[in-house]
Protein backbone atom coordinates (compact mmCIF):
# COMPACT_ATOMS: atom_id res chain seq x y z
CA UNK A 1 0.00 0.00 0.00
CA UNK A 2 1.27 3.32 -0.74
CA UNK A 3 0.38 7.00 0.25
CA UNK A 4 -1.39 7.69 -3.06
CA UNK A 5 -3.94 4.57 -2.64
CA UNK A 6 -4.34 5.47 0.94
CA UNK A 7 -5.54 8.95 -0.18
CA UNK A 8 -7.43 7.86 -3.53
CA UNK A 9 -9.55 5.28 -1.80
CA UNK A 10 -12.14 6.09 0.69
CA UNK A 11 -11.91 6.93 4.42
CA UNK A 12 -13.70 6.36 7.59
CA UNK A 13 -14.94 9.66 7.48
CA UNK A 14 -16.13 10.44 4.06
CA UNK A 15 -17.84 7.59 3.22
CA UNK A 16 -20.19 6.09 6.08
CA UNK A 17 -22.35 8.92 7.03
CA UNK A 18 -26.50 7.96 7.96
CA UNK A 19 -28.57 9.75 9.53
CA UNK A 20 -27.20 8.01 12.98
CA UNK A 21 -24.38 10.72 12.27
CA UNK A 22 -26.84 13.24 12.69
CA UNK A 23 -25.20 15.81 14.90
CA UNK A 24 -21.97 13.43 16.15
CA UNK A 25 -20.11 12.94 12.62
CA UNK A 26 -17.36 11.11 14.52
CA UNK A 27 -15.53 9.96 17.61
CA UNK A 28 -12.00 9.58 18.20
CA UNK A 29 -9.73 8.60 21.15
CA UNK A 30 -6.29 8.27 21.77
CA UNK A 31 -3.99 7.12 23.97
CA UNK A 32 -0.82 8.83 24.84
CA UNK A 33 2.44 6.07 25.45
CA UNK A 34 5.87 6.41 25.61
CA UNK A 35 8.81 3.60 26.29
CA UNK A 36 10.53 3.14 29.65
CA UNK A 37 13.68 4.60 30.12
CA UNK A 38 13.69 6.80 27.01
CA UNK A 39 13.44 10.16 26.41
CA UNK A 40 10.72 11.57 25.36
CA UNK A 41 10.57 12.97 21.91
CA UNK A 42 10.77 17.10 22.31
CA UNK A 43 13.84 16.26 24.35
CA UNK A 44 15.55 13.12 22.93
CA UNK A 45 18.77 13.63 20.14
CA UNK A 46 18.26 12.53 16.67
CA UNK A 47 20.06 9.19 17.04
CA UNK A 48 17.68 8.75 19.57
CA UNK A 49 14.40 9.09 18.04
CA UNK A 50 15.35 7.38 14.67
CA UNK A 51 16.22 4.43 17.46
CA UNK A 52 12.62 4.90 18.81
CA UNK A 53 10.69 5.53 15.29
CA UNK A 54 12.07 2.11 14.08
CA UNK A 55 12.03 0.33 17.25
CA UNK A 56 7.86 1.68 17.22
CA UNK A 57 7.67 0.85 13.65
CA UNK A 58 8.53 -2.74 13.70
CA UNK A 59 6.39 -3.43 16.80
CA UNK A 60 3.62 -1.81 15.86
CA UNK A 61 3.49 -3.31 12.11
CA UNK A 62 3.18 -6.63 13.91
CA UNK A 63 -0.14 -6.18 15.26
CA UNK A 64 -3.13 -7.36 13.54
CA UNK A 65 -5.13 -4.35 12.53
CA UNK A 66 -1.73 -2.40 11.69
CA UNK A 67 -0.38 -5.62 9.60
CA UNK A 68 -1.45 -4.77 6.57
CA UNK A 69 -1.83 -0.71 6.90
CA UNK A 70 0.85 1.94 5.35
CA UNK A 71 3.98 2.92 7.79
CA UNK A 72 5.60 6.36 6.76
CA UNK A 73 8.08 8.64 7.75
CA UNK A 74 7.06 12.34 8.01
CA UNK A 75 10.25 13.03 5.90
CA UNK A 76 9.34 11.15 2.75
CA UNK A 77 5.86 12.61 2.70
CA UNK A 78 5.33 15.87 0.38
CA UNK A 79 4.09 18.73 2.08
CA UNK A 80 0.88 18.25 -0.02
CA UNK A 81 0.36 14.76 1.51
CA UNK A 82 0.83 15.63 5.09
CA UNK A 83 -1.55 18.43 4.23
CA UNK A 84 -3.90 15.69 3.07
CA UNK A 85 -3.29 13.43 6.70
CA UNK A 86 -4.28 16.18 8.99
CA UNK A 87 -7.01 16.91 6.65
CA UNK A 88 -8.43 13.24 7.42
CA UNK A 89 -7.41 13.56 11.17
CA UNK A 90 -4.94 10.78 10.51
CA UNK A 91 -1.90 13.22 11.43
CA UNK A 92 -1.43 16.02 14.11
CA UNK A 93 -0.35 19.55 12.50
CA UNK A 94 2.44 19.12 15.13
CA UNK A 95 3.72 15.42 13.73
CA UNK A 96 3.14 17.27 9.97
CA UNK A 97 5.81 20.01 11.33
CA UNK A 98 8.56 17.66 12.52
CA UNK A 99 11.51 17.20 10.24
CA UNK A 100 13.36 14.02 11.62
CA UNK A 101 12.78 10.59 13.22
CA UNK A 102 8.69 10.74 13.30
CA UNK A 103 6.51 8.94 11.46
CA UNK A 104 3.18 7.33 11.45
CA UNK A 105 1.28 4.06 10.69
CA UNK A 106 -2.56 3.82 9.47
CA UNK A 107 -4.73 0.89 8.57
CA UNK A 108 -6.20 0.33 5.58
CA UNK A 109 -9.80 1.35 6.54
CA UNK A 110 -8.56 4.43 8.24
CA UNK A 111 -9.68 4.00 11.48
CA UNK A 112 -6.46 3.00 13.34
CA UNK A 113 -3.41 5.60 12.85
CA UNK A 114 -0.64 5.55 15.92
CA UNK A 115 1.74 8.13 15.60
CA UNK A 116 5.34 7.93 16.34
CA UNK A 117 7.89 10.66 18.17
CA UNK A 118 5.20 13.54 17.73
CA UNK A 119 4.91 14.51 21.63
CA UNK A 120 5.21 11.33 23.10
CA UNK A 121 6.84 8.16 21.55
CA UNK A 122 3.05 6.85 20.46
CA UNK A 123 -0.43 8.46 20.08
CA UNK A 124 -2.20 5.30 19.24
CA UNK A 125 -6.01 6.73 17.39
CA UNK A 126 -8.96 5.01 16.40
CA UNK A 127 -11.42 7.25 14.57
CA UNK A 128 -15.14 6.18 14.62
CA UNK A 129 -17.98 7.81 11.82
CA UNK A 130 -21.13 8.85 14.24
CA UNK A 131 -21.31 8.28 18.27
CA UNK A 132 -18.91 5.34 19.27
CA UNK A 133 -17.37 6.04 22.30
CA UNK A 134 -17.15 2.77 23.60
CA UNK A 135 -16.89 1.02 20.78
CA UNK A 136 -14.18 2.90 19.54
CA UNK A 137 -12.44 2.67 23.43
CA UNK A 138 -12.72 -1.13 23.45
CA UNK A 139 -10.78 -1.25 20.26
CA UNK A 140 -7.65 0.66 21.36
CA UNK A 141 -7.75 -0.49 24.56
CA UNK A 142 -7.80 -3.86 22.65
CA UNK A 143 -4.65 -2.31 20.33
CA UNK A 144 -2.75 -1.09 23.45
CA UNK A 145 -2.95 -4.32 25.35
CA UNK A 146 -1.58 -6.22 21.99
CA UNK A 147 0.91 -3.69 21.88
CA UNK A 148 2.10 -3.89 25.69
CA UNK A 149 3.04 -7.24 24.91
CA UNK A 150 6.03 -6.13 22.36
CA UNK A 151 6.96 -2.47 24.08
CA UNK A 152 7.50 -1.46 27.64
CA UNK A 153 5.89 1.24 27.90
CA UNK A 154 6.91 3.97 31.11
CA UNK A 155 4.25 3.69 33.63
CA UNK A 156 4.25 4.90 37.13
CA UNK A 157 2.20 2.57 39.89
CA UNK A 158 0.99 5.76 41.26
CA UNK A 159 0.93 8.13 38.84
CA UNK A 160 0.06 5.94 35.72
CA UNK A 161 1.16 5.98 31.99
CA UNK A 162 3.95 8.69 32.20
CA UNK A 163 3.61 10.98 29.34
CA UNK A 164 5.91 13.99 28.14
CA UNK A 165 3.30 16.72 28.96
CA UNK A 166 1.45 16.25 32.86
CA UNK A 167 -1.82 17.37 31.17
CA UNK A 168 -1.75 13.65 29.77
CA UNK A 169 -0.75 11.88 32.56
CA UNK A 170 -2.18 8.68 34.36
CA UNK A 171 -4.09 7.13 31.42
CA UNK A 172 -3.31 9.06 28.41
CA UNK A 173 -6.29 9.41 27.01
CA UNK A 174 -8.28 11.42 25.43
CA UNK A 175 -11.65 11.18 23.88
CA UNK A 176 -13.33 13.38 21.86
CA UNK A 177 -16.40 13.63 19.46
CA UNK A 178 -16.74 16.16 16.43
CA UNK A 179 -20.22 17.40 16.54
CA UNK A 180 -22.37 19.64 14.13
CA UNK A 181 -24.16 22.25 16.27
CA UNK A 182 -25.53 24.90 13.62
CA UNK A 183 -28.71 25.45 15.57
CA UNK A 184 -27.01 26.41 19.10
CA UNK A 185 -24.87 28.65 16.96
CA UNK A 186 -27.32 30.09 15.02
CA UNK A 187 -28.97 31.30 18.13
CA UNK A 188 -26.43 32.39 19.71
CA UNK A 189 -25.89 29.65 22.59
CA UNK A 190 -22.80 28.39 21.84
CA UNK A 191 -21.04 30.31 24.64
CA UNK A 192 -23.30 29.01 27.33
CA UNK A 193 -22.33 25.58 26.05
CA UNK A 194 -18.92 25.99 26.49
CA UNK A 195 -18.87 27.46 29.63
CA UNK A 196 -21.02 24.76 30.94
CA UNK A 197 -18.69 22.28 29.44
CA UNK A 198 -15.83 23.49 30.75
CA UNK A 199 -17.31 23.47 34.22
CA UNK A 200 -17.66 19.81 33.53
CA UNK A 201 -14.26 19.58 32.76
CA UNK A 202 -14.22 18.70 29.18
CA UNK A 203 -12.85 21.08 26.30
CA UNK A 204 -14.48 22.66 23.12
CA UNK A 205 -12.26 23.13 20.49
CA UNK A 206 -12.98 23.83 16.89
CA UNK A 207 -12.49 21.10 13.93
CA UNK A 208 -9.12 20.74 13.89
CA UNK A 209 -8.34 20.85 17.78
CA UNK A 210 -6.17 23.13 19.55
CA UNK A 211 -6.46 26.58 18.74
CA UNK A 212 -8.35 25.90 14.99
CA UNK A 213 -11.90 28.16 14.42
CA UNK A 214 -15.34 26.56 14.49
CA UNK A 215 -16.35 27.25 10.63
CA UNK A 216 -19.45 25.12 9.85
CA UNK A 217 -20.91 25.11 13.45
CA UNK A 218 -18.32 21.83 14.06
CA UNK A 219 -17.05 21.44 17.35
CA UNK A 220 -14.62 19.00 18.41
CA UNK A 221 -15.23 17.93 22.56
CA UNK A 222 -12.89 16.47 24.53
CA UNK A 223 -12.05 15.44 28.30
CA UNK A 224 -9.10 17.24 30.00
CA UNK A 225 -8.36 15.71 32.56
CA UNK A 226 -6.75 11.79 32.41
CA UNK A 227 -5.79 11.22 35.93
CA UNK A 228 -7.49 9.84 38.68
CA UNK A 229 -10.57 8.80 36.79
CA UNK A 230 -10.52 4.97 34.86
CA UNK A 231 -10.93 4.79 30.97
CA UNK A 232 -14.44 3.59 31.66
CA UNK A 233 -15.37 6.27 33.57
CA UNK A 234 -13.85 8.77 31.52
CA UNK A 235 -15.78 7.52 28.78
CA UNK A 236 -18.99 7.39 30.92
CA UNK A 237 -18.91 10.66 31.90
CA UNK A 238 -18.11 12.39 28.23
CA UNK A 239 -20.94 10.30 26.69
CA UNK A 240 -23.39 11.94 29.03
CA UNK A 241 -21.89 15.43 27.88
CA UNK A 242 -22.31 14.64 24.09
CA UNK A 243 -25.88 13.24 25.00
CA UNK A 244 -27.09 15.81 26.66
CA UNK A 245 -25.58 18.61 23.95
CA UNK A 246 -27.27 16.84 21.24
CA UNK A 247 -30.10 17.15 22.80
CA UNK A 248 -29.53 21.11 23.67
CA UNK A 249 -29.23 20.92 19.86
CA UNK A 250 -32.03 19.21 18.89
CA UNK A 251 -34.19 22.07 21.37
CA UNK A 252 -32.54 24.88 19.23
CA UNK A 253 -33.44 22.90 15.80
CA UNK A 254 -37.31 23.13 17.12
CA UNK A 255 -37.37 26.34 18.92
CA UNK A 256 -35.55 27.94 15.13
CA UNK A 257 -38.47 25.96 13.80
CA UNK A 258 -41.22 27.22 15.41
CA UNK A 259 -40.57 31.21 16.25
CA UNK A 260 -37.61 31.73 13.05
CA UNK A 261 -38.17 29.77 10.13
CA UNK A 262 -38.79 32.44 8.18
CA UNK A 263 -35.19 33.58 9.12
CA UNK A 264 -33.84 30.05 9.00
CA UNK A 265 -35.22 28.97 5.68
CA UNK A 266 -33.96 32.23 4.28
CA UNK A 267 -30.74 31.23 5.23
CA UNK A 268 -30.92 27.51 4.22
CA UNK A 269 -32.22 29.09 0.68
CA UNK A 270 -29.53 31.57 0.22
CA UNK A 271 -26.73 28.60 1.29
CA UNK A 272 -28.67 26.47 -1.66
CA UNK A 273 -28.31 29.57 -4.13
CA UNK A 274 -24.30 30.24 -3.27
CA UNK A 275 -23.39 26.89 -3.64
CA UNK A 276 -24.69 26.77 -6.90
CA UNK A 277 -23.82 30.02 -8.60
CA UNK A 278 -20.66 31.51 -6.78
CA UNK A 279 -17.64 31.93 -7.98
CA UNK A 280 -15.14 32.44 -5.39
CA UNK A 281 -15.48 30.46 -2.04
CA UNK A 282 -13.19 30.26 0.54
CA UNK A 283 -12.93 27.16 3.03
CA UNK A 284 -14.60 28.69 5.63
CA UNK A 285 -17.50 29.71 3.96
CA UNK A 286 -17.70 26.97 1.84
CA UNK A 287 -17.86 24.73 5.26
CA UNK A 288 -20.45 27.20 6.28
CA UNK A 289 -22.77 27.08 3.87
CA UNK A 290 -22.29 23.26 3.67
CA UNK A 291 -23.26 23.01 7.10
CA UNK A 292 -26.46 25.44 6.59
CA UNK A 293 -27.44 22.02 3.85
CA UNK A 294 -26.38 19.71 6.06
CA UNK A 295 -29.12 21.33 8.43
CA UNK A 296 -31.27 21.36 5.93
CA UNK A 297 -30.93 17.67 5.48
CA UNK A 298 -31.28 17.15 9.02
CA UNK A 299 -34.97 18.82 8.69
CA UNK A 300 -36.32 17.06 5.78
CA UNK A 301 -35.69 19.85 3.40
CA UNK A 302 -33.29 17.87 1.31
CA UNK A 303 -33.11 13.15 0.67
CA UNK A 304 -31.47 11.94 3.16
CA UNK A 305 -28.91 10.81 -0.04
CA UNK A 306 -27.63 14.54 0.21
CA UNK A 307 -26.14 13.67 3.41
CA UNK A 308 -22.84 11.62 2.47
CA UNK A 309 -22.50 14.33 -0.49
CA UNK A 310 -21.53 17.10 2.09
CA UNK A 311 -19.86 15.08 4.49
CA UNK A 312 -17.25 14.04 1.73
CA UNK A 313 -17.29 17.77 0.63
CA UNK A 314 -16.73 18.68 4.13
CA UNK A 315 -13.44 16.96 3.22
CA UNK A 316 -12.46 17.28 0.00
CA UNK A 317 -13.44 21.27 -0.18
CA UNK A 318 -10.48 21.68 2.46
CA UNK A 319 -7.18 22.96 0.88
CA UNK A 320 -4.95 20.29 0.90
CA UNK A 321 -7.75 17.59 -0.37
CA UNK A 322 -8.93 20.25 -3.46
CA UNK A 323 -4.87 20.41 -4.45
CA UNK A 324 -4.38 16.83 -4.05
CA UNK A 325 -7.60 16.39 -6.64
CA UNK A 326 -5.82 18.73 -9.31
CA UNK A 327 -2.23 17.12 -8.65
CA UNK A 328 -0.95 20.44 -8.15
CA UNK A 329 -0.34 23.16 -5.95
CA UNK A 330 -2.60 26.40 -6.34
CA UNK A 331 -2.40 29.52 -4.42
CA UNK A 332 -5.43 30.91 -2.23
CA UNK A 333 -7.41 32.69 -5.01
CA UNK A 334 -7.23 29.90 -7.04
CA UNK A 335 -7.97 27.34 -4.82
CA UNK A 336 -11.28 29.39 -4.47
CA UNK A 337 -12.29 29.34 -7.93
CA UNK A 338 -11.43 25.60 -8.14
CA UNK A 339 -13.60 25.04 -4.61
CA UNK A 340 -16.39 27.06 -6.20
CA UNK A 341 -16.30 25.41 -9.62
CA UNK A 342 -16.50 22.06 -7.69
CA UNK A 343 -19.11 22.80 -5.56
CA UNK A 344 -21.42 24.38 -8.72
CA UNK A 345 -20.70 21.06 -10.36
CA UNK A 346 -22.04 19.03 -7.54
CA UNK A 347 -24.45 20.38 -6.52
CA UNK A 348 -26.49 20.55 -9.70
CA UNK A 349 -27.10 17.24 -8.36
CA UNK A 350 -29.10 18.49 -5.37
CA UNK A 351 -32.41 19.16 -6.12
CA UNK A 352 -33.96 22.39 -4.60
CA UNK A 353 -34.83 22.17 -0.58
CA UNK A 354 -38.47 21.66 0.26
CA UNK A 355 -39.70 24.72 2.38
CA UNK A 356 -43.54 22.84 2.88
CA UNK A 357 -42.30 20.37 5.32
CA UNK A 358 -44.48 20.16 8.35
CA UNK A 359 -42.82 22.37 10.52
CA UNK A 360 -44.68 20.18 14.07
CA UNK A 361 -43.15 17.31 12.47
CA UNK A 362 -39.69 16.33 15.03
CA UNK A 363 -38.02 13.77 13.03
CA UNK B 1 -17.76 48.23 51.55
CA UNK B 2 -14.47 46.52 51.13
CA UNK B 3 -11.68 47.52 49.01
CA UNK B 4 -11.30 46.52 45.38
CA UNK B 5 -9.64 42.72 44.97
CA UNK B 6 -6.10 42.69 43.38
CA UNK B 7 -5.44 40.85 40.39
CA UNK B 8 -3.58 37.68 41.20
CA UNK B 9 -0.68 38.58 38.39
CA UNK B 10 -0.30 42.20 39.26
CA UNK B 11 -1.30 44.81 41.97
CA UNK B 12 -3.79 46.57 39.27
CA UNK B 13 -7.80 46.28 40.65
CA UNK B 14 -9.02 43.34 39.01
CA UNK B 15 -12.11 43.24 37.44
CA UNK B 16 -12.32 39.86 35.59
CA UNK B 17 -13.94 37.44 38.45
CA UNK B 18 -13.54 34.00 36.68
CA UNK B 19 -14.92 30.92 38.85
CA UNK B 20 -14.65 27.45 37.59
CA UNK B 21 -16.23 24.09 39.24
CA UNK B 22 -13.85 21.09 38.75
CA UNK B 23 -14.63 17.96 41.04
CA UNK B 24 -16.73 20.03 43.31
CA UNK B 25 -13.61 22.05 44.12
CA UNK B 26 -14.41 25.62 43.60
CA UNK B 27 -11.37 27.41 41.69
CA UNK B 28 -11.46 31.69 41.62
CA UNK B 29 -8.82 33.43 39.66
CA UNK B 30 -9.39 37.70 39.94
CA UNK B 31 -8.00 39.62 37.31
CA UNK B 32 -7.02 42.73 36.22
CA UNK B 33 -8.25 43.79 32.36
CA UNK B 34 -4.80 43.49 31.03
CA UNK B 35 -3.52 40.63 32.41
CA UNK B 36 -6.90 39.27 31.60
CA UNK B 37 -5.95 39.51 27.87
CA UNK B 38 -3.07 38.45 28.16
CA UNK B 39 -4.06 34.88 29.84
CA UNK B 40 -6.58 34.86 27.06
CA UNK B 41 -8.91 34.80 29.67
CA UNK B 42 -11.71 36.78 27.55
CA UNK B 43 -11.65 34.43 24.87
CA UNK B 44 -13.90 30.95 25.70
CA UNK B 45 -12.58 28.80 23.32
CA UNK B 46 -9.19 28.91 23.79
CA UNK B 47 -9.34 28.95 27.90
CA UNK B 48 -8.80 26.96 30.42
CA UNK B 49 -8.17 27.60 34.09
CA UNK B 50 -6.02 24.52 34.82
CA UNK B 51 -3.77 25.90 32.54
CA UNK B 52 -3.54 29.15 34.48
CA UNK B 53 -3.24 27.51 37.60
CA UNK B 54 -0.63 25.87 36.65
CA UNK B 55 1.11 29.05 35.47
CA UNK B 56 0.41 30.43 38.61
CA UNK B 57 1.51 27.53 40.63
CA UNK B 58 4.79 28.05 39.31
CA UNK B 59 5.70 31.09 39.52
CA UNK B 60 7.09 30.91 43.39
CA UNK B 61 10.89 29.88 42.16
CA UNK B 62 11.14 26.40 43.89
CA UNK B 63 14.39 25.25 45.13
CA UNK B 64 14.66 23.12 42.24
CA UNK B 65 16.22 25.81 39.98
CA UNK B 66 19.51 23.99 40.24
CA UNK B 67 18.34 20.79 39.93
CA UNK B 68 19.01 18.76 36.81
CA UNK B 69 17.32 15.34 36.07
CA UNK B 70 19.74 12.55 36.46
CA UNK B 71 18.86 10.83 33.94
CA UNK B 72 18.58 13.16 31.04
CA UNK B 73 20.05 16.34 32.16
CA UNK B 74 16.61 18.22 31.67
CA UNK B 75 15.97 21.09 34.49
CA UNK B 76 13.01 22.93 35.59
CA UNK B 77 13.74 26.27 33.43
CA UNK B 78 13.25 23.97 30.68
CA UNK B 79 10.14 22.66 32.00
CA UNK B 80 8.94 26.21 31.61
CA UNK B 81 10.12 27.12 28.12
CA UNK B 82 8.28 24.15 26.89
CA UNK B 83 5.49 23.06 29.40
CA UNK B 84 7.21 19.19 28.85
CA UNK B 85 9.37 17.02 31.00
CA UNK B 86 12.51 15.41 29.27
CA UNK B 87 12.55 11.88 30.37
CA UNK B 88 10.13 9.42 32.57
CA UNK B 89 12.35 9.81 35.32
CA UNK B 90 11.91 13.26 35.56
CA UNK B 91 8.63 12.80 37.57
CA UNK B 92 10.46 11.70 39.80
CA UNK B 93 13.43 14.62 39.91
CA UNK B 94 10.80 17.17 39.72
CA UNK B 95 8.03 15.64 41.84
CA UNK B 96 8.09 18.57 44.23
CA UNK B 97 7.44 21.16 41.66
CA UNK B 98 4.68 18.26 40.01
CA UNK B 99 2.29 17.18 42.86
CA UNK B 100 1.05 21.08 43.36
CA UNK B 101 0.21 21.27 39.73
CA UNK B 102 -1.60 18.15 39.24
CA UNK B 103 -4.22 19.22 42.27
CA UNK B 104 -5.63 21.82 39.77
CA UNK B 105 -4.95 19.58 36.53
CA UNK B 106 -6.76 16.62 36.93
CA UNK B 107 -9.55 14.59 38.61
CA UNK B 108 -7.56 13.14 41.34
CA UNK B 109 -3.61 13.35 41.87
CA UNK B 110 -3.37 8.71 41.79
CA UNK B 111 -3.45 7.03 38.61
CA UNK B 112 -6.40 4.33 39.02
CA UNK B 113 -6.84 3.15 35.14
CA UNK B 114 -5.66 0.69 33.48
CA UNK B 115 -2.66 -0.88 34.30
CA UNK B 116 0.28 -2.94 31.48
CA UNK B 117 -0.10 -6.36 33.22
CA UNK B 118 2.37 -8.10 31.02
CA UNK B 119 4.49 -5.64 30.56
CA UNK B 120 4.98 -5.38 34.45
CA UNK B 121 5.14 -9.25 34.84
CA UNK B 122 7.79 -9.43 32.17
CA UNK B 123 9.85 -6.94 34.25
CA UNK B 124 9.39 -8.46 37.42
CA UNK B 125 10.69 -11.43 36.35
CA UNK B 126 13.17 -9.79 34.56
CA UNK B 127 14.36 -8.08 37.76
CA UNK B 128 14.14 -11.03 39.43
CA UNK B 129 16.89 -12.68 37.13
CA UNK B 130 19.10 -9.81 37.13
CA UNK B 131 19.34 -10.43 40.69
CA UNK B 132 19.41 -14.18 40.56
CA UNK B 133 22.57 -14.30 37.64
CA UNK B 134 24.13 -11.33 39.86
CA UNK B 135 24.25 -13.25 43.60
CA UNK B 136 25.39 -16.66 41.33
CA UNK B 137 28.43 -14.85 40.17
CA UNK B 138 28.94 -13.94 43.52
CA UNK B 139 28.59 -17.07 44.57
CA UNK B 140 30.97 -18.45 42.41
CA UNK B 141 33.90 -16.17 43.08
CA UNK B 142 33.44 -16.64 46.40
CA UNK B 143 33.93 -20.41 45.83
CA UNK B 144 30.25 -20.76 47.79
CA UNK B 145 29.50 -23.61 45.84
CA UNK B 146 26.32 -25.11 47.33
CA UNK B 147 24.38 -21.73 46.99
CA UNK B 148 25.14 -21.21 43.82
CA UNK B 149 23.93 -24.52 42.98
CA UNK B 150 20.57 -23.31 44.89
CA UNK B 151 20.66 -20.01 42.66
CA UNK B 152 21.23 -21.64 39.51
CA UNK B 153 18.32 -23.88 40.25
CA UNK B 154 16.19 -21.05 40.93
CA UNK B 155 16.97 -19.08 37.67
CA UNK B 156 16.02 -22.53 35.86
CA UNK B 157 12.89 -22.28 37.88
CA UNK B 158 11.74 -18.44 37.02
CA UNK B 159 13.32 -18.93 33.24
CA UNK B 160 11.30 -22.26 32.77
CA UNK B 161 8.09 -20.40 34.30
CA UNK B 162 8.57 -17.62 32.11
CA UNK B 163 8.54 -19.60 29.04
CA UNK B 164 5.32 -21.85 30.29
CA UNK B 165 3.17 -18.27 30.75
CA UNK B 166 3.91 -17.80 27.65
CA UNK B 167 3.27 -21.05 26.05
CA UNK B 168 -0.39 -20.32 27.79
CA UNK B 169 -0.65 -17.36 26.41
CA UNK B 170 -0.22 -18.09 22.76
Amino acid sequence: MTISTLLDSKSELTDSSSNKTAIVLMTRVRLARNIAGQSFPGWARPAQRDAILEKCQKAVTSISPLKRGLSLSVNELSELEKLNLVERHLISRELSGSTQGSGVIISRDQTFSVMVNEEDHLRIQVLRSGFHLRKAWNQIDELDSALEEELDFAFSPTLGYLTACPTNLGTGLRASAMMHLPALVISNQMEKVVRAVNQLGMVVRGLFGEGSDASGSIFQISNQMTLGETEEDIIKRLSSVLQSIVEHELNAREKLMESESGKLFDKLGRAYGILQNSHLLTSGEAMNLLSLIRLGVDLKMYPESCRSIIDRLFIETQPGHLQYAHKSAYDAQQRDFIRAARLRTEFLQVPKPDFTINTSDKN
Amino acid sequence: MTSPLKCDFCENPATVHLTQIVNNKVHKVDLCEACAQKKGVTDPSGFSLADLLLKASLNPEKSLSGTRCPKCSFTQADFKKSGRFGCPSCYDTFKEMLDPMLDGMHKGTTHVGKVPKVALTRKSLYDRLTKLENELSEAVKSERYEEAARFRDEINQVKQSAGVNKEVKS
